[in-house]
């Protein structure tokens, strides 16, 4: 296949601008995307052999340069698959970003503005400075940001340059939620009871919310991806909610116009992707399962879904097909909808961007065989129209788009996929599936422990349910690609900075599997291999989710976190057997320590008399239970008795790996040992949660018996920042007095608003800071009497 | 003071019981017997030390008693007491009595290893007369030092004590002195390490002042020269033990500690992990333990850590863990004079001495207390045969009257004087700035650096573009081009590199490995200086 490109930049060199190929930028995706995918059989290495032929057609002219008004994973991706393509790729960056994965990665690079988005990724007039400067001769927005920003795109117009994405009009229509609701009925899609119009202040809210009957979703109209949406189930939650999300609004999206409507208990997300063309052309492709989410940002999706069925799969395709012909659609895009557990289903929004998660499009290629992968960097049809030809489906493509398409044949295997020449690779792919791809969205976010009952879809207590976004500095970071299937999209690198201002994601993990136990085996592995230090992360969350019988069955809805975790995410609750093991592997790492610690070059001038203990007596604390353990070892294998019952640990025992792969009574078992200390602290992540152990030998727990307690301090009564970020409000002033609960102020950090809230009631003693402070974690806020 | 009596007359009315008992069988058995049966008595009370009532109260201040902090501390099985039967030799105000008499007084003595490593020790037992010191208190302890000397191994000290055994009057505190001398002695000869257990007062702090590092333990620890009482009745002054002289004072504002531990058991377990990191004398090179960190590994994330703007902070220990072994480093001061950072660490093993400037703590300047952080822990790499690394981020020395009231100057030359005097080998690492007199101070290549690099950051200036600017072309209208040619002409390592004075510029990612070879070559390092009694560091 490498081949193929071959021919690509010498046409690039001639500079002739023709059709825009999709297939091109398709196919470098594609190869990316399943590099990692193993071939199961000879019979299916047959089936792609047969089908193996070009990925585009090198005739095809591509753009000489583009600029991607994006950041981090995505821009990575758009400028990788330019790459291969030969097209000269310009970033935007700001300034924090300036050493960022790709800004590195593309030729050119433009610094637009500071690090806050509305400085620099969002800001319009130093884009089009850019664009000017560098002579880009297209965008490619990305998701997010400016990526369904109609002004963005009229500018681009304006100067003749192309946006690589929809039409400004689908942008605008569907860009909106009021407009795009509007639409939808008229299209007779099935929408959700609200407000068909723009709320202008929290008391209209309230009287609406009542009209509509609570619970209430109240959302920016720009808004997407969860930013600036809340749910209200009473009066005062309305007003709260309104003041939170319009001022969210206004700083993500700068709009602050707000919608209302009825929100849909315990539904599932469930969305379809569709694609249209120039002439009318519409088709859908299989539907994904995002249910699981957080905050209304989906934290793990699937596709297919296990629990729609081939006629509500094809209803919704349809609805989504109408929805996209009723707006003239003519590029890639996605319409979201609320699937209740009758299977009704409710149109959501349509996201005119590519898509939101890239990755999904890799889901289309394994489960509904479609491949549209490619369309993420394709130039879309408007530049065709640019050119004068007009983007069109191949007469394949309409048969698929006529019937729309229905749910593919499930195939057994993987195959590596093949495009024929001169077709539009969507229904090449057909025969390629592969099932049970789930894609996780790895953020960094340290609440997810104790915070996912307050998961933002359980209401009752809005005031304690936000997540901290974690923040800091990857000082190492080490992606799991060395497993078979597993892909990982991702912007940074080791070293990077997960900086306040901007989406707090790490990475987008698939796998990929013949079947979704496969598939959800290998994710297991690739969260257990995943190395991720410096800033704190979801993985334990994610691990656990997986592996959670409901989860396993395919009992799921957006309620999902807060149902199954009522009292907060704890971690994995570890059986007895995998305490044994963890106990195990926790002393022989322990014992591996201290007899490395006796190690020295020998020293002539002084002989070394090394201890000689055939048994190590251990007493290990986890969860605050004392554990009696026994090691010993011969060579790098541990016999270890646990509270009585015997295991053997065996590994290699390096000590500076960052994974370490112990085997115990046979069982494979991948352990990070996160931090260590003299003391007999030991941190180790075990099955995706980390474990704190503290680790003695008998003599020193016996003897640690008579160490005192330490205090800690009182911490109800001084408010500190959790995190940094800047102060947006501060409701009390001293002398005020406060319930416990009240907000005391507002901080917002990862564009994400969070309210601070008095731990006692009280009286206000001091306050230590006032809107527009920037403030860094452990500050002072608000002391308390 | 007080309380050391107060603890005497204890534990001599719990002795009175037992030496009756021990009167009444004496004289039933024959001679033979007898001394067998007085060792044998002697052995089981020196091992309880001021008695069991005693011990509990130790154990309830959560504390450990002498012996238990050895067994903690050494290999099992390795501890070699010296001196058990050595007891007190006062005869005043009855302290003559058989019931005030302990075997072994005050103090449990000898030596032991720790992972293998030869240590001489003494733990100071509060259980008897409040762990005061006696005159065969201090001949104990001289004698265990005396040894150490002699053999070459290092000096571990655990102080539990009230102080003078002021019934002893002149003898303790020539037993004081005893020890001072025994530590100015061993200085540089042997690693003396001292750990705070319990209180230490009066003359008596001075023993760890002058040894070469003080650990003390949180909340159960002291250090001052004069109790709360005496500071209120002298000054008129309020102030607790804990603020006066507790582990948090000396670790943030006095400087006197290294480093403080959450209890004993902890304060210990890290005594034993800190001793891997020291060679057991000056005749020794810096220990080689194994390692599983491959030398020539690179460190990517090195290359985007310093921030493109020069005004924006990082943090240095990043850099320090990021290069050496397994990120292990064992910071010494960590939260005393924190905008220098030093410590010891391993490179393929073998351990370094690592001194860098933290831009995240006033902008990493060197001031007074950093300065004499700085110099204290490189003259001991020094005397010890620990290669030094220094990495270098300084805008120079920190301006302004109360800096130079409080004689920067001369605090300042201390860190000069210490780098320029060392003799191992010297592997510096310019990250980012490097101004003024505190480039020359940070371990540079004119100060006998054996190699030193800079990072394609580096700036090595005399000043600041802004301010070098306002002073070359004073009265000039276009400052910013004039700016532009300052920057573009030193806030580069080109200067410094094309006169030689950095040995190469490199890339970040590969600092690890090119240290790791450099020690290799440099471990032969051989420097003659003219010979003097000693020099003089201005002090």
């Amino acid at each position: 296949m490498a081949g193929l490109w071959v021919g690509t930049a010498a046409l690039v060199a001639a500079g002739r601008r023709g059709r825009w190929p999709p297939q091109q930028l398709m196919l470098s995706s594609v190869l990316r995307t399943l590099k990692h995918v193993p071939h199961y059989s000879r019979q299916h290495l047959m089936v792609s052999r047969n089908l193996g032929s070009v990925g585009y057609d090198p005739n095809e002219k591509t753009f000489d340069k583009i600029l991607i008004a994006n950041r981090g994973e995505i821009a990575c991706r758009v400028i990788k698959t330019c790459k291969k393509m030969g097209i000269k790729t310009v970033a935007i960056h700001s300034d924090v970003d300036a050493s960022s994965v790709h800004v590195k990665m593309a030729d050119e690079a433009v610094c637009v503005g500071p690090a806050p988005t509305s400085k620099s990724y969002l800001n319009v007039d130093a884009i089009m400075e850019a664009i000017k400067k560098t002579r880009a001769q297209a965008v490619h927005p990305g998701y997010g940001f400016l990526s369904e920003n109609k002004e963005f795109a009229r500018c681009l117009a304006a100067e003749d340059v192309i946006f690589i994405g929809p039409d400004t009009h689908a942008i605008q229509a569907m860009g909106d939620k009021i407009e795009s609701k509007l639409l939808a009925k008229k299209a007779e899609v099935n929408t959700i009871p609200g407000f068909d119009g723009v709320v202008k202040d929290a008391e209209e809210a309230v009287r609406i919310a009542r009209e509509i009957g609570y619970p209430v979703m109240i959302k920016a109209s720009a808004g997407g991806g969860g930013k600036g949406m809340r749910i209200a189930w009473d009066d005062e939650e309305t007003r709260d909610g309104f003041r939170l999300s319009s001022q969210e609004a206004a700083s993500s999206f700068g709009d602050d116009r707000l919608l209302i409507e009825k929100f849909i208990d315990n539904p599932r997300h469930i969305e379809i992707q569709v694609l249209g063309d120039k002439h009318g052309n519409a088709l859908w492709l299989n539907e994904r399962e995002c249910s699981i989410q957080r905050r209304n940002q989906k934290v793990v999706e699937e596709a297919p879904s296990i629990f729609l069925d081939a006629e509500t799969r094809r209803a919704m395709g349809e609805q989504a097909v109408a929805l996209a012909r009723a707006v003239k659609y003519s590029s890639a895009g996605t319409v979201e909808f609320l699937v209740d557990s009758k299977k009704n289903f409710y149109f959501l929004e349509m996201n005119t961007r590519l898509q939101v998660t890239t990755t999904m499009h890799t889901k289309k290629v394994t489960t509904s065989g479609a491949l549209i992968v490619g369309s993420v960097t394709v130039p879309s049809p408007k530049q065709r129209q640019h050119t004068g030809r007009g983007w069109q489906m191949s007469p394949k493509q309409r048969q698929h788009a006529g019937r729309g398409t229905s749910p593919a044949p499930v195939l057994s295997d993987c195959t590596e996929p093949k495009a024929e020449a001169d077709d539009f690779p969507v229904t090449q792919l057909l025969i390629l599936k592969v099932l049970g791809i789930i894609r996780f969205n790895l953020t960094c976010a340290d609440l997810y422990f104790k915070d996912c009952a307050s998961f933002p879809l359980n209401f009752q207590d809005p005031y304690k349910s936000f997540g901290l976004p974690s923040i800091g500095r990857l000082s190492q970071y080490q992606e799991p690609l060395h497993l078979p299937g597993v892909r990982v999209d991702s912007g940074i690198q080791p070293g990077s900075d997960i900086s306040i201002y901007y989406d707090p994601m790490i990475s987008k993990l698939i796998t990929y599997g013949c079947d979704r136990t496969e598939a959800l085996e290998r994710m297991a592995d690739a969260l257990d291999n995943y190395v991720i230090r410096g800033v704190t992360h979801n993985i334990a969350l994610l691990r656990e989710v997986i592996i959670n019988s409901r989860f396993v069955k395919g009992d799921i809805s957006t309620k999902f976190l807060s149902d199954v975790y009522p009292d907060g995410f704890k971690g994995h609750m570890l059986t007895k057997s995998e305490k044994n093991q963890l106990l195990a592997i926790a002393s022989s790492l322990f014992v591996a320590f201290q007899l490395r610690a006796q190690h020295f070059q020998e020293n002539s001038r002084m002989p070394i008399i090394k201890p000689d203990i055939a048994n190590w007596e251990l007493s290990i604390k986890l969860h605050d239970k004392v554990h009696t353990v026994v090691a010993s070892n011969s060579g790098s294998a541990f016999l270890v008795e646990v509270d009585g019952s015997k295991l053997n640990v065996t590994s290699t025992w390096n000590l500076a790996l960052p994974l370490l792969s112990v085997s115990v009574d046979g069982t494979q078992r991948t352990v990070q040992c996160l931090s260590r200390e003299a003391g007999g602290n030991m941190s180790i992540q075990f099955l995706g949660t980390v474990y704190k152990v503290n680790i003695l030998t008998k003599l020193a727990a016996e003897l640690n018996k008579f160490m005192l307690e330490k205090v800690t301090e009182d911490t109800s009564s001084v408010l500190r920042s959790p995190m940094p970020g800047v102060v947006v409000a501060v409701s009390v002033k001293p002398g005020d007095t406060v319930a416990e609960g009240q907000e005391i102020c507002v901080i917002e950090a990862m564009k994400m608003q969070n309210s601070m809230t008095a731990g006692k009631t009280g009286t206000v003693k001091s306050v230590h800071c006032q809107a527009g402070d920037t403030v860094g974690e452990g500050d002072l806020l608000v002391e308390l009497e | 003071m007080a309380a050391a009596l107060r603890v005497a007359a204890a534990g001599a009315r719990l002795g009175v019981l037992a030496s009756g008992l021990r009167a009444a069988t004496r004289g039933l058995c024959s001679q033979a017997t007898s001394v067998n049966e007085r060792i044998e008595n002697k052995r089981r009370n020196a091992l309880l030390g001021g008695g069991q009532r005693r011990i509990d109260a130790q154990h309830k201040r959560g504390k450990l008693t002498a012996r238990e902090r050895i067994s903690l501390l050494l290999d099992p099985g390795s501890f070699v007491e010296s001196d058990m039967f050595v007891e007190h030799r006062c005869a005043d105000f009855g302290m003559a009595a058989d019931k005030n008499k302990f075997p072994g007084d005050s103090v449990v003595t000898g030596r032991g290893r720790i992972n293998g490593r030869l240590v001489y020790i003494f733990s100071q037992d509060f259980t008897v007369f409040g762990g005061s010191l006696s005159g065969a208190h201090a001949q104990k302890i001289c004698k265990i030092m005396d040894q150490a000397i002699t053999v070459g191994a290092p000096v571990i000290g655990l102080n539990d004590s009230g102080g003078a055994r002021i019934q002893e009057g002149v003898e303790s505190l020539a037993g004081y002195a005893d020890i001072f001398l025994r530590n100015v002695t061993a200085s540089g000869v042997i690693p003396q390490i001292s750990l705070i257990m319990g209180p230490c007062a009066g003359g008596a702090v001075y023993s760890p002042a002058l040894t070469d590092f003080t650990f003390m333990v949180k909340d159960t620890s002291y250090l001052f020269i004069t109790g709360p009482d005496v500071v209120k009745s002298v000054t008129n002054e309020d102030v607790t033990q804990e603020e006066l002289g507790g582990a948090k004072t000396h670790t943030t504002m006095s400087g006197v500690a290294h480093r403080a531990f959450e209890n004993d058991v902890d304060a210990l377990c890290n005594l034993r992990d800190f001793f891997n990191y020291l060679p057991l004398s000056n005749q020794d090179s810096a220990p080689v333990r194994e390692c599983h960190d491959p030398s020539d590994r690179l460190v990517p994330e090195l290359d985007t850590i310093v921030p493109l703007e020069s005004t924006k902070a990082y943090n240095m220990v990043d850099i320090i863990h990021s290069v050496v072994d397994e990120r292990e480093f064992f910071e010494i001061m960590p939260n005393y004079a924190k905008n220098i950072i030093v410590g010891f660490a391993r490179m393929n093993g073998r351990t370094v001495g690592i001194v860098g400037n933290q831009p995240k703590v006033a902008s990493g300047c060197l001031d007074i207390n950093s300065s004499v952080k700085g110099a204290r822990f490189v003259r001991f790499c020094d005397a010890f045969n620990i290669p030094l690394i220094t990495f270098v981020d300084v805008p120079g020395f920190l301006p302004g009257t109360a800096q130079e009231y409080g004689g920067i100057i001369r605090h300042g030359a201390k860190l000069l004087y210490a780098f320029a005097e060392a003799t191992v080998p010297k592997v510096t690492v310019i990250t980012r700035k490097a101004y003024g007199g505190a480039y020359d101070v940070m371990s540079s290549k004119h100060l006998c650096g054996d190699t030193n690099y800079a990072w394609p950051t580096a700036e090595i200036a005399v000043m600041g573009a802004k301010g070098a600017v306002e002073i070359i072309f004073k009265g000039h209208e276009n400052v910013e081009a004039a700016q532009a040619e300052y920057i573009e002409k030193f806030a580069n390592p080109f200067p410094a590199a094309v006169r030689g004075f950095v040995d190469d510029i490199i890339q970040p990612s590969s600092t690890r490995a090119r240290i790791c070879c450099d020690l290799d070559v440099l471990a032969s390092k051989k420097v003659q200086r003219p010979w003097r009694k000693h020099a003089n560091i201005p002090l």
